[in-house]
């Protein structure tokens, strides 16, 4: 099949915007953290952890209220002891994020074997999956409809995510001081704000979000929890959010960016290409994204310098 | 006199730091056992004393640690130069793709071909930290982040090395064609694998400790590491000594990769990046950044790893246990604060007592 005409397709588009979800979620969390002031490394494991205990926590439960609650809740714990660590022991916050992603791929596994006796995946436990939501006018559209209609129900909070993380950062209050607090602790520090509870906040509010995406991840784009399953996509979404400039909406198209490489290595597969060669091209695609994005700013500045 | 004494209370406090922790860690150990195992007693037994029970076991402990010290070292050197570029794992990676493509299709007298083998590994491991480092230097690209995703590029590339170029038809699983006689290194002691890489991880360390403290580029390393601005005002070469040391470092993960490769297997059997590059993490803060304490810390690490193996052989524990440890260790050594008020105590006493003296 023609490799343009495919990725014109709808199925194409319908899958972009599948694989773009979990890394809009983390994406958008990290730039809550980073508008903070708080490089969170520590994504790829907190979306490892939040996809395992979802799926633990609907199969224990027995429904998908009880999945959400233990997904968020193992999201939250991460994070606050992520804070804790950072903020209040004052540890590096690379070694922190570094010390959550070794924790969680040893956790997730030895956690996985407990509940299963397997150490591969999670098939054998009834997993709840976010349900599937069709959008009642949009649904009716030709191809428009089917493109971007029937998603996971994540998928649409993702989108909405991306207006609140907006409104929370630029309307609100404590938005101000998470950017003040960002841009110049000290300063922050020295009006009277307490950079420690606002940064606190922060790096909990980018656990729900983070933690949301790797549920996505076992609980929608999947319907089990496989080992290793994030593969990289927590860093990938750091790499969305720096390109994104920190920002809601500069996140999202960072991620969709990252994400069309991500549903062409998917497609790809079909093609007489080495599979590794397919395989390596979401991430050869962030690092390439990511140093044209740095030339541009280097060169912006350098302009700005000159007309001084 | 009081700098000494305040080297003296600093040792102390860091030594208590490090038992604590060392102690936390084998508390959680048991903890988590006495939680999950039906048979707790044998469980703890075979992890905290199964690797001392034989002469194999007690060798596969230094096994272990020789990988662990040259990633650690990488670790330590581009921490020390303030950059925190991943890319450990991914230069033993390439190292060791790069020392199989040499002891497959290179033929080479015996002596030779294991140092050519190693010497192309270390080649390679300081080219792919070029790359980050590069980014970084010439247009500001976060090495953190690029430095990840390139340790994933390489993983597939050297799977794509192998399955097209060098795999071992006859068998179902993906794994290389034996190496020739002459590549692997040559095992030291009978009755273990231990082989003659370890002793150039041993001789590493006690490179890495003269290059960082007896050398002019060992101080301008640790300077840009301890204030990057100061240095540079100082009218040091602050990214030559960022780039030069993140080569360094990369060129001793990929010699490490070349070594572990061949000395301890005869065919290339990984399928993912193994991990080293992270555990030389933990192992680099274990040894408080200082290279002569790497061969302890990797020690105790490949403890605990071997431990877990054994535990995991004989009972119903599994061995990412580990995992949850080292993580737990990192966040600990990691976190400055931890018995800062006490060593701050001292400190005040210390000068206080010495003041009454003078008086």
């Amino acid at each position: 099949m023609n490799l343009l005409q495919y990725i014109c397709s709808t199925e194409f588009l319908y899958m972009w915007i599948r694989v773009a979800t979990p890394i809009l979620l983390a994406a958008l969390g990290a730039a809550v953290c980073n508008k903070a002031g708080v490089v969170n490394l520590g994504l790829e494991g907190i979306m490892l952890i939040a996809a395992l205990f979802g799926v633990l926590g609907g199969a224990m439960g027995g429904n998908l209220f009880w999945g959400l609650l233990t997904g968020v809740g193992s999201a939250l714990i991460v994070s606050a002891i992520f804070a804790y660590f950072h903020l209040i022991l004052k540890a590096n916050a690379t070694l922190c994020g570094t010390a959550i992603n070794t924790a969680a791929t040893g956790l997730t596994v030895f956690v996985l074997q407990l509940a299963t006796g397997e150490k591969g995946n999670s098939s054998s436990l009834r997993s709840f999956s976010f349900p599937e939501v069709e959008i009642p006018l949009i649904k009716d559209i030709p191809v428009v409809g089917d493109i971007l209609s029937g998603h996971n129900a994540l998928t649409y909070v993702a989108i909405l995510m991306v207006v609140l993380v907006y409104i929370l950062l630029y309307k609100t209050p404590l938005g101000l001081r998470m950017r003040a607090v960002g841009e110049n602790p000290n300063a922050a520090s020295s009006v009277g704000q307490d950079v420690v509870k606002v940064r606190f906040i922060a790096i909990i509010i980018c656990g729900v979000l983070t933690g949301l995406g790797g549920m996505y991840l076992s609980m929608g784009y999947l319907d089990m929890f496989v080992r290793d399953m994030v593969a990289g996509r927590g860093f990938i979404a750091l790499a969305a959010c720096s390109m994104g400039q920190s920002t809601p909406v500069g996140a999202l198209i960072s991620s969709l960016v990252f994400a069309f490489f991500d549903g062409l290595s998917n497609i790809l597969q079909v093609l007489q290409i080495p599979s590794q060669f397919v395989q390596m091209l979401p991430y050869l695609a962030t690092i390439a994204g990511l140093t044209i994005f740095s030339i541009q700013q280097s060169m912006r500045a350098k302009r700005k310098m000159n007309r001084l | 006199m009081k700098l000494n004494s305040n080297k003296k209370i600093h040792l102390l406090v860091d030594s208590v730091k490090m038992a604590l922790i060392i102690a936390i860690a084998c508390g959680l150990v048991s903890l988590i056992v006495f939680a999950v195992s039906e048979e707790p007693g044998a469980a703890i037994y075979n992890f905290f004393i199964g690797p001392f029970t034989s002469l194999r076991r007690i060798g596969n402990i230094v096994e272990v640690a020789s990988p662990l010290m040259f990633t650690a070292l990488a670790v330590i050197i581009i921490f020390g130069c303030g950059q925190f570029s991943m890319i450990a794992e991914g230069s033993f990676f390439i190292g060791t793709a790069g020392a199989m493509i040499v002891a497959i299709s290179c033929p080479l007298p015996a002596g030779i071909h294991p140092i050519a083998a190693i010497a192309f590994a270390g080649v390679l491991g300081a080219l792919a930290a070029l790359i980050p480092a590069l980014l970084k230097m010439k247009w500001n690209v976060s090495e953190l982040v690029t430095s990840i995703m390139l340790n994933y590029v390489i993983q597939f590339f050297a799977i794509y090395l192998v399955t097209y170029y060098f795999r071992e038809m006859e068998s179902s699983s993906l794994c290389s064609v034996q190496f020739q006689e002459t590549a692997t290194l040559p095992v030291l002691i009978a009755g273990t694998r231990i082989h003659a890489g370890v002793v150039l991880a041993l001789a590493a360390c006690a490179a890495v400790w003269l290059c960082m403290y007896r050398t002019s580029f060992g101080t301008q390393l640790r300077i840009t590491g301890d204030n990057a601005l100061f240095a540079k005002y100082s009218g040091l070469k602050v990214t030559g000594v960022m780039v030069a040391a993140q080569v360094i470092a990369g060129a001793i993960a990929g010699i490490g990769g070349g070594a572990e490769l061949l000395g301890m297997y005869n065919r290339f059997k990984w399928t993912a990046t193994p991990g080293y590059g992270w555990t030389g993490i933990v192992v680099a803060l274990l040894a408080r950044n200082n290279p002569i304490l790497v061969p302890l810390a990797a020690a105790f690490i490949a403890y605990l790893n071997v431990g877990a193996d054994i535990m995991a052989r004989s009972s119903d524990v599994g061995r990412e246990m580990v995992d949850i440890i080292q993580g737990v260790m990192m966040f600990l050594i990691a976190a400055e604060a931890l018995l800062q008020g006490w060593r701050q105590r001292m400190i005040v006493k210390a000068a206080k007592a010495e003041e009454e003296a003078r008086a």
